[in-house]
């Protein structure tokens, strides 16, 4: 059948801000989403209020919406723009819960919208636990003896029934969040207790745990020909027990027979048949393994995560024909992308194996609970694609950027084998390095395999992998020969980790190995497994074989490289100036070249750059794919820091950066020659010193003055930032954290004023300030947690000029060129730096987008050396824009337990959305109504707690009043008796600077679902919203094209 | 030790060689299947064919006793690029490479494999001599497996019957799998296997409700003396052929085969039913196909088509009781969508009856 003429304009929901369990692997269906609807000549408007997507590019959506993600804002814009079809299953929970709610509501018939794609019974059976297993029960299909339960005591009951251990599954939550395995009756009631609370329909599944098994999950489209194929299947490396999302993950699985395999594909579209599902569907199944028994643990009626990871494992773009079958057409009337001859009606056949390693955030989050389980808690993944598993493994694993060894994490090597197996047992993110810790120490695969139920096949290469090791660490440079070198490679062994063993340099062994003749071979990524020929270049590296790729030579090459998973303090937003990148360098006649690892992304999607290499981004990865394509130079400065810190070993094997060296990079990042470099331009920065010691430390804290700021060279995310208010607590904190302290320490004054940030463009000479945001939150709160507004809304004329003037005598001071970003604290009347990075930043889309200006295309010409007046005509700043855009930090506390919701220097926020309006109090009303968590105080009654410090009382008492007067009642103590009441609104908590007084109340009301403040200026602009009566419902293109009659 | 794949074009791929050391050659074949390595390489329609695996680690499972598609490894050799040496399964009674031992089947591992599928793809299948010394390659000995008559090394010598039920149905052998059989007990039929050669009045006397022909190795040319015979069966019971049987009752009525250039080997081919336009994923094991211009005059008409070359993948008689499938409705390895294909023919056989009883 051929598409459904009668659609003209389609709505898609976007998935909103990144959180754990809905990261850019929705930004990579929608965009593939929209640019399927938008190549059949339908008009695609979009809401979305994540700014950092690419799918909300005027290049995918005609018309985009950064409204906030609920029915009241949905149906507004359905009664403007009247849409003749609704696509809502590629914007993951959030667009499925708001289809289900539109529906139920009667909008979508009110309007006459047609929901496209998988139908909304199809959606309901799916998602509701009780309708799922009624279907499954009629299919004859076997789930886990389980009940849905309301109550606490029917939990009991049931588990009194079938015996411990018990899962608990609440319904309709992100990540199976709240769930969890109760080994006995205290922790079933602890964990079901969270679970009816987390759940909007206070609903849980309990059922009986079938942990251990192997889980495998397949990956289901189907049209309305009723054409059923699987994408892919993948085995999890971890048993059931802990979440897919937290999970090793393998694709093909590698342990099940041909029968196996066939039964559970089977099943799985017998499955989605039942469904009526039109699209794609993920299916997971528990597999015992001792038999052939197995249980369905769970179906998504939409495309996921998982679906993004098949998707890059296969090179089939699910979310692609999913868009194209929900407007009609059929399976085998689509051609096959990849190989361009064959048709979208087969299932591809892999011939690698493919590793996804989760990326958890306990680098950043120290006090998260570790401990993994039925909820997820990676903020991202990399993936890995190899001809051996063990190569896999180890290209995963560097992918990561977390500090290994290798496959050593350090922190591990001195712990016992007891602490080691209760890692493993207890199964938090360090397991796989555990296991692998425990295997050098001699314990047998068949004692982990006990204590894990992991599979053999899987320990067993981890064990090839040690016993590897072990043969490196006995052989040297001068002895090795050329098939221990090879096998070593074969193996996954990096020439760093090698040369680490042997005590030379990284280069030595290249070089070695280069005389051997051994180096990669890029095999290609085709669907089919050589079967046919392919017109797509999506490659990967192996160190056997010959090479797949075919070397063109009428274009000049550039590479890019990406940013790596997804984690707090470098998120999509990078994915988004990488994709840009590549698709600038192609508009200007250069073959772009991309180089990520994360699946979840557009830059890894085959289609974005002209050649993409799928590998870990070291320097190593990195210089082999240059020997290879020989380009003319490696753009950096849109990968965020993970491009950033290449740059070194790029530079000294002699490759050409673009805009940027390593002395500038260093110059910017060690704070000794930041401070130099400020003083030579001229510009006031914040006064730091470095600390050798501990002694050191504290004199020199003296001399600047408390309160100061503490924190470790080379700052990702404010990782490891302390403020001290007095020499005591100094002392405290540099007793306290003694183990993890690496001196130099850098000790900054910490100074509390209103924090600005830029994006600069420069060729050297001129700049381009892009934009200006303030901070709503005082500096010492990390910038990426903070609500920020552009244009400034307190700053005076005067500041602006100071920072154009400060900013050009730094661009003009050292040797950069392209996109920088700049940080400056106001505070007393003066102006610091605090400060620069040399790359795009996490605002650098939100302005591409409220200015419609191609920020990262400019960029890459800069890089190529053009002047910025031939390409922006315009210099200073860029037009204010007659509408404020509010940026708001979106947390993922209700996944992790732990964390203490303070803001403060060290970055917890997920993700972020933006609101627009021209009155800034609607602005920031609609900030906080898009907020999830219930922070908002619109509508809303019942009764506030604070908790302030005396510090701060005299200005907190007109906001008091203000909160009478609205109506709240304010609760002073009796915390234990007001959180657990229903009348707990919010809770206000002020601690001292730098302090983390409150910490309990805090994490108590995250658990109750209560919105925590715990700034001053927080609380203001939320009440600045709640005095909001104003109602703009514009797209951005209509907001912007204000801006363009102003400027007229 | 090191062992060698020498490809008719004289390019040389090295592995290691494991089990029977001995030379062998054949035609080299790829199969695309990620999983079925133990259902191929006892699949007799491999007899003759060195099968190159595409997926790169083989044996991850083992070998078990439940799987084998025939009673022994059939495939001239395995070649695969990783060897898993353990079988992690608790069904598996045999690790990969002791069953290739057993079995005397060389098994070549370490194999840029990858490479020697694009080679296949661009040139086709071809003729290959796997060996430990390459001064010993002479592929002017070496005939083509087009010209050899590997069905009567793959056919039973004298018939079996098996299971009990209301039809009776005849297995014509080619070097059938095991998971016909199985399909047609499950179905409740009486299953009489019978040699490749049988004649009609062989046939006949079995009293069949029904023949099936069918999959096997090699040429169907190499059958053509069997032809007449197999046009009077199938005129007199309702019949189906699968694979090299499709091949022979195309042939039988008068159609034409050809080679392809590289055959379909895999568990992922879509093939589409012209007459309920349903697509099915399909296992298939084949380098002969029908020409569709040559059924001009046969009776047939084509029911189904590969969707991504076009190629016919089984026929429907216009006036009598003959469907023919040139996939592998049985599966094993591979996808069983089409598995219902096994009731239509027992449907079919039980029309006849019915008609015969009226008549």
């Amino acid at each position: 059948m051929p598409k459904q003429e009668q659609l003209h304009t389609v709505l898609v929901i976007g998935s909103g801000p990144i959180v754990i369990g809905q990261a850019a692997e929705f930004d990579y269906a929608g965009t593939q989403a929209c640019l399927a609807l938008k190549e059949e000549g339908i008009k695609v408007i979009l809401v979305n209020n994540n700014p950092a997507t690419v799918m909300t590019d005027e290049a995918c959506a005609d018309v985009v919406y950064f409204e906030p993600l609920t029915v009241n804002s949905i149906k507004q814009i359905i009664d403007k723009e009247k849409p003749d079809g609704l696509l809502a299953t590629l914007g993951g929970q959030t667009g499925l819960n708001l289809a289900l709610a539109l529906h139920d509501q009667g909008i979508l018939d009110e309007y006459d919208v047609e929901l496209l794609g998988t139908p909304i019974d199809s959606i309901k059976k799916g998602e509701d636990r009780e309708a799922f297993r009624t279907l499954m029960n009629e299919l004859n299909e076997p789930v886990p003896e389980s009940d849905i339960v309301n109550t606490v005591e029917g939990a009991i009951t049931f588990a009194e029934k079938v015996g411990y251990p018990i899962i608990v599954r609440p319904a309709y939550t992100l990540g199976g969040a709240g769930g969890g395995i109760a080994s006995d009756e205290p922790e079933l009631l602890r964990i079901i207790k969270g679970g009816l609370a987390l759940s909007p329909i206070n609903q849980c599944l309990i059922e009986k745990s079938i942990a251990g098994f192997k889980e495998i999950e397949y990956e289901v489209m189907r049209d309305d020909n009723d054409t059923c194929i699987t994408i892919c299947n993948m085995e999890n490396i971890d048993p059931v027990g802990i979440h897919t999302g937290d999970s090793i993950v393998v694709a093909p699985s590698q342990t099940l027979t041909d029968i196996e395999y066939q039964m559970l594909r089977s099943v799985s579209i017998k499955i989605i048949r039942a469904l009526g599902i039109v699209g794609g569907c993920n299916i997971q199944f528990a597999l015992d393994p001792y038999s052939k028994t197995y249980y369905l643990i769970e179906v998504n009626p939409r495309v996921s995560r998982s679906s993004a990871l098949a998707s890059k494992a296969t090179g089939y773009p699910i979310a692609r024909m999913a868009a194209k079958l929900s407007i009609g057409y059929q399976l085998h009337e689509l051609i096959n992308p990849v190989t361009g001859h064959t048709y979208a009606s087969f299932e591809p056949a892999l011939d690698y194996v493919v590793v996804k390693f989760p990326r958890w955030p306990f680098d950043k989050l120290v006090h998260a609970e570790r401990q993994l389980g039925t909820q997820m808690k990676a903020t991202g993944e990399v993936m890995a694609i190899e001809r051996n598993l063990e190569a896999g493994i180890q290209k995963a694993v560097r992918s990561l950027e977390i500090k290994v060894e290798g496959l050593t994490l350090p922190s591990l090597k001195k712990m016992t084998e007891s602490e080691l197996w209760d890692l493993v047992i207890k199964a938090d993110d360090r397991r796989f390095f555990a296991i692998m810790e425990l295997l050098r120490k001699g314990i047998s695969i068949n004692d982990v395999h006990e204590a894990t139920q992991i599979n053999l096949f899987f320990l067993n290469a981890f064990h090839n992998l040690v016993v590897l090791e072990n043969q490196i660490k006995n052989n040297t440079l001068n002895s090795v020969t050329k098939n221990e070198l090879s096998l070593y490679k074969t193996n996954g062994f990096q020439d760093h980790w090698i040369g680490m063993v042997w005590g030379v340099s990284e280069s030595a062994i290249r070089q070695k190995r280069k005389l051997f003749g051994i180096v990669p071979r890029y095999k290609m990524v085709d669907t089919c497994a050589g079967e046919f020929t392919a017109s797509t270049s999506y490659y990967y590296s192996s160190w056997s074989g010959e090479e797949d790729v075919e070397l063109t030579k009428d274009k000049k090459k550039i590479i890019i490289l990406g940013s790596g998973p997804i984690r707090i303090g470098q998120g999509i937003e990078f994915d988004y100036c990488s994709v840009h990148g590549a698709l600038s360098l192609n508009r200007l006649g250069y073959e772009a070249i991309i180089i990520n690892n994360n699946p979840e992304t557009v830059s890894t999607d085959y289609a974005t750059a002209d050649r993409l290499y799928f590998e870990p981004l070291t320097v190593e990865d990195v210089l082999n794919i240059i020997d290879l394509e020989q380009p003319e130079g490696v753009v950096v400065g849109l990968g965020g820091q993970t491009a950033i810190s290449l740059v070194e070993g790029l530079e000294k094997a002699g490759v050409h950066i673009y805009g940027t060296t390593i002395k500038t990079i260093d110059q910017l990042e060690d704070r000794g020659k930041f401070y130099e470099f400020m003083n030579e331009v001229n510009v006031p920065h914040i006064p730091g010193v470095t600390a050798e010691n501990s002694q050191e430390a504290i004199q020199k804290a003296i001399d600047i003055g408390f309160p100061v700021l503490i924190r470790p060279s080379y700052v990702i995310g404010g990782q490891g930032m302390m403020i001290a208010t007095s020499k005591e607590e100094l002392e405290d904190i540099l007793a306290v954290n003694h183990h993890d302290l690496a001196y130099p320490i850098l000790i900054d004054a910490y100074y509390p004023g209103i924090e600005l940030e830029v994006d600069v463009l420069t060729d050297g000479e001129d700049i381009y300030i892009a934009g200006l945001f303030e901070q709503v939150e005082k500096a010492g709160v990390h910038s990426g947690d903070s609500i920020a507004v552009t244009p400034t809304y307190s700053i005076s004329d005067s500041t602006k000029e100071l920072i154009l003037q400060y900013t050009k005598q730094m661009a003009n001071g050292m040797n950069l060129r392209g996109i920088f970003n700049v940080q400056f604290v106001h505070y007393k009347g003066a102006l610091y730096v605090i400060e620069i990075n040399p790359r795009a930043s996490r605002t650098v889309p939100i302005l591409s987008k409220i200015n419609g200006e191609p920020l990262i295309e400019y960029t890459i010409d800069l890089l190529l050396g053009k002047k910025l007046k031939e390409i922006t005509k315009k210099t200073g700043f860029a037009p204010t824009p007659p509408f404020y855009t509010v940026k708001a930090p979106v947390f993922s506390y209700q996944k992790l337990s732990g964390v203490d919701p303070i803001l403060e220097a060290e970055m917890k926020s997920t993700g972020e959305l933006i609101s627009i309006s021209s009155d800034l109090n609607e602005a920031f009303k609609k900030t906080f109504e898009a907020l999830e968590g219930g922070s908002s105080l619109v509508g809303s009654k019942g009764s506030i707690f604070i908790e302030v410090d005396e510090s701060y009382l005299q200005e907190f008492e007109k906001y008091k009043q203000v909160l009478l007067d609205e109506g709240f009642t304010i609760i002073e103590d009796e915390f234990d008796q007001w959180i657990h009441s229903n009348e707990a609104a919010l809770l206000i908590s002020l601690p001292k600077a730098g302090y983390k007084t409150g910490m309990d109340k805090r994490i108590e009301a995250l658990k109750q679902r209560v919105g925590v403040i715990t700034e001053l200026t927080t609380l203001d602009v939320m009440l600045k919203g709640n005095e909001s009566t104003s109602s703009h419902l514009l797209s951005i293109e209509e907001w912007r094209a204000r801006t363009s009659e102003l400027v007229q | 030790m090191k062992g060698y794949i020498v490809l008719e074009t004289g390019e040389i791929f090295e592995g290691e060689l494991l089990g029977d050391q001995k030379q062998v050659h054949g035609e080299i074949v790829f199969f695309t299947g990620m999983t079925g390595y133990q259902e191929v390489m006892t699949d007799p329609s491999f007899k003759g064919q060195m099968v190159v695996f595409t997926y790169p680690l083989i044996g991850n499972y083992g070998v078990n006793h439940l799987d084998h598609e025939s009673k022994h490894s059939q495939a001239a050799a395995i070649i695969v690029h990783q060897l898993s040496n353990q079988g992690y399964h608790y069904d598996a009674n045999n690790t990969l490479s002791d069953c290739c031992k057993e079995n005397g089947t060389p098994l070549l591992t370490g194999v840029d494999t990858r490479a020697i599928v694009k080679r296949i793809r661009e040139k086709g299948d071809m003729r290959a001599i796997l060996t430990t010394d390459l001064k010993d390659v002479d592929f002017t000995i070496i005939p083509n497996l087009a010209d050899q008559d590997v069905v009567a090394e793959v056919s039973i010598p004298k018939k079996i019957e098996l299971g009990s039920g209301d039809h009776h149905i005849v297995l014509l052998d080619f070097g059938y799998k095991k998971s016909i059989v199985d399909q047609l007990l499950e179905l409740k039929c009486k299953v009489t296997i019978m040699p490749y050669d049988s004649s009609f009045e062989e046939i006949e006397e079995m009293k069949p409700d029904g023949v099936l022909l069918s999959n096997g190795p090699g040429n169907p040319k190499k059958l053509t003396d069997l032809l007449p015979s197999i046009k009077k069966i199938a005129i007199r019971f309702p019949t189906l052929g699968i694979c090299l049987g499709h091949q022979l009752l195309a042939l039988a009525f008068g159609a034409d085969t050809e080679k392809l250039r590289f055959g379909h080997r895999g568990a992922n081919q879509p093939v589409i039913d012209c007459v309920t336009n349903k697509v099915y994923m399909t296992s298939q094991n084949h380098s002969y196909v029908v020409k569709p211009q040559s059924l001009e005059y046969t009776g047939f008409t084509p029911k189904f088509i590969n969707i991504n070359d076009q190629s016919i993948e089984g026929l429907l008689h216009k006036e009598l009781p003959i469907i023919t499938l040139q996939f592998h409705p049985e599966a094993h390895p591979g996808p069983s969508d089409s598995a219902h294909y096994f009731t239509d023919f027992i449907e079919m056989v039980e029309k006849k009856g019915r008609e015969k009883t009226y008549a």
